[in-house]
């Protein structure tokens, strides 16, 4: 059995997804976690999976991607071990004037600050550029994180919001 | 007469308090998704029976003993009926409160200002979801133990905590009403 990190993108249209998803589950190739998403009428699929060698399940999309309609990669990958991250669950978004490098910019903030991005979904709307993502903050970090983007967006000219996205157990 | 849209000066409990359920309860293993138990719609349940007060007294025990806990439905303990118990004392988001209680055959008659938060949940360990509650309820149900009949108007946290517990009575988790693709996360693990 081995991990796949699988990738399908393609120009939208209906039964991507059970295409997809059919032909591994032919295989035996058992989907754990994924995400789907439209993304300017392209769909872009990325997955893991546990199931067969690369090379056969590599071997069952080719149909899928004759044609030029989907280009799949698969990739096997080590399993992931260890706990996931103790950080502060933050959500960021920025929302301005779009401009080439806001994402590269603000990133690097978060990076040099030693958190870590969880989720992150860019949208171009006309002129409006989006970004909302999912970080988790190392612990007591927030303000000085927080600081730090109102500088960047300021010079970047866009609006940027960092808030705790805090859970209640119930 | 009491305002009965103030609730600090109304008890809608009548008094009811953790002791008229007799014994102290048992502390029971909760039971986590897929358990199909927690998918099952719960039976109404005779508040009066003593298998159900020993179930409120069960549930009340096993909130207590559980980190973080504020609230458990008869389901999370493998029992599909309609019992639950609520305590939301001193939680930050809590605004009105009306202490730790079980309530029976629980239903929301009223809701509105709907508002979005993130839950998490004892039976959904690992995952985490942006769910819509409403932040203003009434909820009619009976106690367990006296068979009284209760109307509880209340807001905020407490608000959102019954209509999660009501929802595991009939068989829904948060996960049956997330906000969207987006709107499950893996939950944190805090060291």
């Amino acid at each position: 059995m081995s991990e796949l990190a699988i990738t399908v993108i393609g120009h939208d249209r209906p039964g991507i997804v059970a295409d997809v998803a059919e032909a591994l589950a032919k295989l035996g190739a058992n989907l754990t976690d994924s995400t789907m998403t439209r993304l300017r009428g392209h769909f872009a699929m990325t997955l893991i999976c546990n199931g067969p060698a690369a090379p056969e399940v590599e071997a069952a999309l080719e149909p899928l991607a004759a044609g030029g309609q989907l280009l799949a990669t698969v990739r096997e990958v080590r399993p992931e071990t260890g706990a996931a991250s103790a950080g502060e669950p933050h959500l960021m978004s920025v929302h301005g004037a779009d401009r080439l490098g806001i994402v590269a910019a603000v990133t690097r903030v978060l990076a040099e600050a030693g958190a870590n991005i969880t989720d992150l979904t860019t949208r171009l709307a006309g002129p409006l550029y989006v970004l909302i993502a999912e970080v988790d903050l190392p612990p007591g970090s927030a303000e000085a994180v927080s600081a730090r983007l109102d500088e960047v967006a300021a010079r970047l000219d866009v609006d940027v919001t960092l808030r705790p996205a805090e859970t209640d157990l119930l | 007469m009491t305002d009965p849209l103030d609730p600090a000066v109304t008890d809608p409990l009548d008094g009811w308090a953790v002791e008229v359920l007799g014994e102290p309860g048992d502390v029971l293993p909760v039971v986590t998704a897929p358990d199909a138990v927690l998918s099952r719609a719960g039976a109404e349940v005779d508040p009066t029976d003593p298998k159900v007060i020993r179930l409120a007294a069960d549930l009340i025990a096993t909130m207590r003993v559980s980190p973080g806990c504020v609230g458990l439905a008869a389901p999370q303990v493998g029992v599909p009926a309609q019992v639950f118990c609520v305590d939301v004392v001193g939680h930050p988001k809590t605004a009105t409160v009306h202490g730790t209680f079980a309530l029976c055959n629980a239903k929301v008659v009223e809701a509105s200002r709907w508002r979005p938060g993130r839950e998490g949940c004892m039976s959904v360990p690992d995952l985490t979801g942006d769910v819509k509650r409403a932040g203003r309820v009434v909820v009619e149900a009976v106690l367990p133990g006296t068979g009284a009949p209760v109307r509880i108007t209340t807001d905020a946290f407490e608000a959102r905590a019954l209509q999660h517990e009501i929802d595991h009575c009939a068989g829904l988790l948060f996960l049956d009403r997330v906000a969207g693709a987006h709107a499950v996360y893996q939950r944190k693990v805090y060291l």
